[in-house]
């Protein structure tokens, strides 16, 4: 065991030696450390990446903010160390530590992973092994921590199943004072770690993976889960917040650079757009705003309290965040004083877009960005992201003419039922773009595409469609890069290796466990990151368990296949899922979901919520719904006072 | 008004570097409300100039910046406002206003002053110091080019052991445009691995201030 004294004591010798040593050292402005002893609960709150990545995530510097305000809980941070900090603490024999204290993450109550995205995965296997905590839930017994995830990629936790005693599905903000809660109470009653994790799987929005047991088809497709435990849930319904909290305005501000070095104020919870490949877009419903008063006090006390110069009013989709004008009129007049830079991601193709960032006057040093997502409208009407090219080309021409010199377009490539017809009109597009700004500013215009490949998610109306094969990737970006040449033309795209993990772990069953835990075994890990991923031991992680990856990635799924994460309600329903499938094969388009709903099944099954919260708290049109017959299942547990609002539709 | 502000950078910011500094001051000024300066132009920038970068994992307690405020302000407001407003590892020590016109401070550095603290013992670092302040040239190779240590240690002395008993020594070393004597290269000269020596800066030395 390392005492907090020790590991300090180790890391005056080692930090010198180390690149970027302030990862390492923690201490900054804002950090909260309380007094160990003082509190029941200790949580270490881990993004299984570099520190320069982990602080830039809003989800736990929210989740930090909320358990610090409890005067009898904890939490602390921890990121994965750079390979030469964690050669540094495996020579030593440093366990991972959390940045405040100095404790080794063994020591705490509660380890909890953000878990955003699947290149993580064995990551947050290095992060456990570092710390000495067993890495299967069946081998830590009532002297470990407990270990838990949440995070956009936990939608579908199967992967991750063997790793994570209790995974968060949606979103945390009430979910995680709960799960202390619980985590308390069983800590009086001196029961055994699986009358725990039995408790804990009452909690809405908490899957507890080992009260389940996975069955399996002959041909290895799934056939269905099994509960193991009568009161595990089933379905285990994501959790949401009726309306959003005010926003978190404390922020530790890192002594040296990291990817967002900047104040993140979310506007906006959720997306009305349908675009059918967006993950985010069908698991966040449904959308709720914050006021502009929110927002402005908001960046208001948090310039107090970090004297940050950037903000990043965040949304899946700006221009559809109702006032926005009047929060960029507002934000602008309030702060122009300041030197604040503003940035506002993710806005609509249209000229109105334009006019928002020339509202900001925000410095045009980072170009403009746009993403049609495809080339074709008939491929935008397969994506329901149905912008025409007339009007992409006029908002690029309003970019030019307002001073921008740069302008960004995201595209992706292995949309379903793309040709290499549609791939050739994006590289036309961007030489049309391109053209445009030249007749406005000449040979200063620029234009970068972004071309990634597209990976089917579950959850999703895309999750029945294969993921191109290695060799269309091949084919489809030597086009690319053939005709994307020249002054004024940048092109970046993605590894084909890279979309294959993704795209493997995206739609991924128990069994692969097996393979995440092959591949860390053999030496994967900072998968994100092009110097430190293997293809190469995944492939052989495969082998050695026998399991084919194309099965995973290259297979069209029948419309009546039974997935593993189904067992996962996201509530937006599989028939809804199915028809916008059907839908797409069509060139069927829906329209924004505000204006007309389409019953994705968000308001039938959060009724309640919703009569609790009328008017336009959720961006949902009103709809007249029959009464359904809900169960309010009110768990008698083992400590008998815990009481979540679990809704299961009958 | 120009001020000129003398700071500590303590034991939790020593591993952060100079451009990182420069923005850690650009946020203590925002938090302290106070109306600093921006150049003109299409990228406006802070006016902070900072004297002299300090290398990576040393402390210091006088380091010096210049800051540039659009507005006149009191100067015990300004220390009270950045005294409340300091992240950890920055201390204030000294806030006075300077003529406009004054020189850059960079351009007016002479020297730095360095204490070395040897966390192993060193057995011969008596003869290693007189080794090297007899030595004519002292060639060392920095980021790949070659330069004489010699040149740039302008003095360099033994100092009592710490209240740990650790060895320590004082150096003064050049600290003029393109002649900046690096401390750890002393350290290493000494016998002292970078991993074993804790490096403070005592004092900036310029030509003249005012």
């Amino acid at each position: 065991m390392h005492t907090p004294q020790q590991i300090q004591s180790q890391l005056e010798a080692i930090l010198p030696n180390v690149q970027k040593p302030g990862r390492y050292t923690g201490g900054e402005l804002n950090q909260v450390l309380k007094e160990w002893d003082s509190v029941q609960t200790r949580l270490a709150l881990v993004f299984p990446d570099i520190y320069d990545i982990g602080m830039s995530n809003l989800g736990l510097a929210i989740l930090y903010d909320l358990i610090n305000q409890r005067s009898d809980a904890l939490a602390e941070r921890a990121y994965n160390p750079w390979s030469d900090m964690e050669s540094a603490l495996r020579h030593a024999a440093i366990p991972l530590y959390s940045l405040e204290s100095k404790h080794s993450l063994a020591d705490f109550d509660i380890v909890a992973f953000s878990l955003p995205y699947e290149t993580l995965y064995t990551n947050a296997l290095n992060a456990l092994d570092l710390a000495g905590i067993p890495l299967f839930s069946t081998e830590r017994d009532d002297t470990h921590p407990l270990v838990i995830a949440g995070g956009h990629a936990c939608y579908n936790p199967e992967p991750m199943h063997a790793f994570i005693d209790a995974f968060v599905v949606g979103e945390g903000e009430d979910v995680i004072q709960e799960i202390i809660d619980v985590h308390q109470r069983w800590r009086q009653s001196r029961r055994g770690r699986n009358k725990l994790l039995k408790s804990l799987a009452t909690i809405w929005g908490v899957y507890v993976p080992s009260l389940y047991q996975a069955e399996y088809n002959p041909d290895g497709t799934f056939s269905h889960i099994e509960k193991l435990d009568e009161e595990a849930p089933l379905p285990v319904t994501k959790r949401i917040v009726a309306k959003l909290p005010p926003p978190t305005t404390n922020f530790i501000v890192p002594y040296i650079d990291t990817i967002h070095n900047r104040i993140p104020v979310e506007i906006m919870r959720g997306c009305t757009r349908g675009c059918r490949f967006c993950h985010a877009g069908m698991i966040t419903r449904p959308v709720r705003e914050r006021t502009v008063d929110e927002v402005v006090n908001a960046i208001e006390q948090a310039i107090q309290k970090t004297g940050y110069e950037e903000v990043g009013l965040l949304s899946l989709s700006s221009s559809d965040y109702t006032h926005v004008l009047e929060l960029v009129n507002a934000v602008s007049q309030r702060f122009s004083e300041q030197h604040l830079s503003i940035s506002l991601p993710s806005l609509r193709i249209e000229s109105f877009s334009v006019e928002l960032m020339d509202a900001l006057k925000d410095a045009r040093r980072g170009g403009f960005t746009l993403a049609p997502e495809a080339a074709t409208e008939r491929m935008r009407e397969i994506i329901n992201k149905p912008v025409s090219t007339e009007q992409l080309l006029e908002t690029a021409r309003a970019i030019y003419s307002r001073g921008w010199s740069t302008i960004k377009l995201y595209f992706m490539i292995g949309h379903p039922s793309e040709t290499i017809e549609d791939v050739q009109a994006i590289a036309d597009l961007c030489k049309a773009v391109l053209a445009e700004g030249r007749k406005i500013i000449g040979r200063r215009a620029q234009v970068n595409a972004g071309v990634s490949t597209f990976v089917p998610k579950p959850h999703t109306p895309f999750q029945w469609v294969p993921c191109d094969s290695f060799e269309q990737i091949l084919a489809k970006q030597a086009l690319l890069k053939r005709s994307l040449r020249g002054p004024g033309l940048k092109l970046t795209w993605n590894n084909p290796e890279d979309t294959m993990l993704e795209a493997w772990l995206s739609r991924g069953d128990r069994r692969m466990a097996n393979v995440i835990y092959q591949a860390w075994k053999r030496g994967a890990k900072f998968d994100a990151w092009k110097e430190h991923f293997r293809y190469d031991l995944w492939l052989e992680a495969f082998e050695s368990v026998g399991l084919d990856p194309t099965f995973y990635t290259h297979r069209e799924r029948p419309i009546d296949e039974i997935f593993p994460w189904e067992h996962i309600n996201t509530t937006v329903r599989k028939k809804f899922l199915t028809e916008d499938y059907l839908w797409s094969l069509r060139g069927k388009t829906r329209i924004d979901c505000r204006e007309h709903c389409f019953a994705c099944g968000i308001l039938p099954t959060f009724a309640d919520l919703r009569r609790a919260n009328p008017g336009d708290v959720w961006q949902c049109p009103e709809v007249k719904s029959k009464r359904i017959p809900v169960k309010v299942i009110q768990e008698s547990n083992v400590e008998g006072s815990v009481k979540p609002d679990l809704i299961t539709i009958q | 008004m120009r001020l000129r502000i003398t700071f500590a950078k303590t034991e939790a910011m020593r591993y952060t570097g100079h451009l990182d500094l420069h923005r850690t001051w650009e946020r203590t000024l925002r938090r302290a409300r106070l109306p600093l300066a921006y150049s003109q132009g299409f990228k406006p920038h802070p006016r902070i100039v900072l004297a002299s970068a300090l290398p990576l994992g040393c402390t210091s307690q006088q380091e010096v910046v210049d800051i540039w405020l659009e507005k006149q302000e009191s100067l015990s407001e300004i220390a009270t406002r950045l005294n409340q407003a300091a992240p950890p590892g920055l201390g204030i020590i000294e806030v006075n206003e300077v003529a406009p016109n004054l020189p850059s401070l960079p351009s007016q550095l002479e020297a730095s002053v360095y204490l070395i603290t040897f966390l192993d013992p060193i057995p011969d670092l008596d003869s290693r110091l007189y080794q090297t302040n007899q030595a004519p040239e002292i060639p060392r190779v920095w980021r790949k080019k070659p330069y004489d240590l010699r040149a740039l240690i302008l003095d360099l002395q033994r100092l009592p052991d710490d209240e740990n008993g650790c060895q320590q020594i004082l150096v003064k070393l050049a600290a003029r445009e393109g002649a900046t004597g690096r401390p750890e290269e002393v350290a290493s000269v000494l016998g002292g691995e970078s991993s074993k020596v804790r490096i403070h800066r005592t004092e900036l030395i310029f030509l003249e201030l005012d």
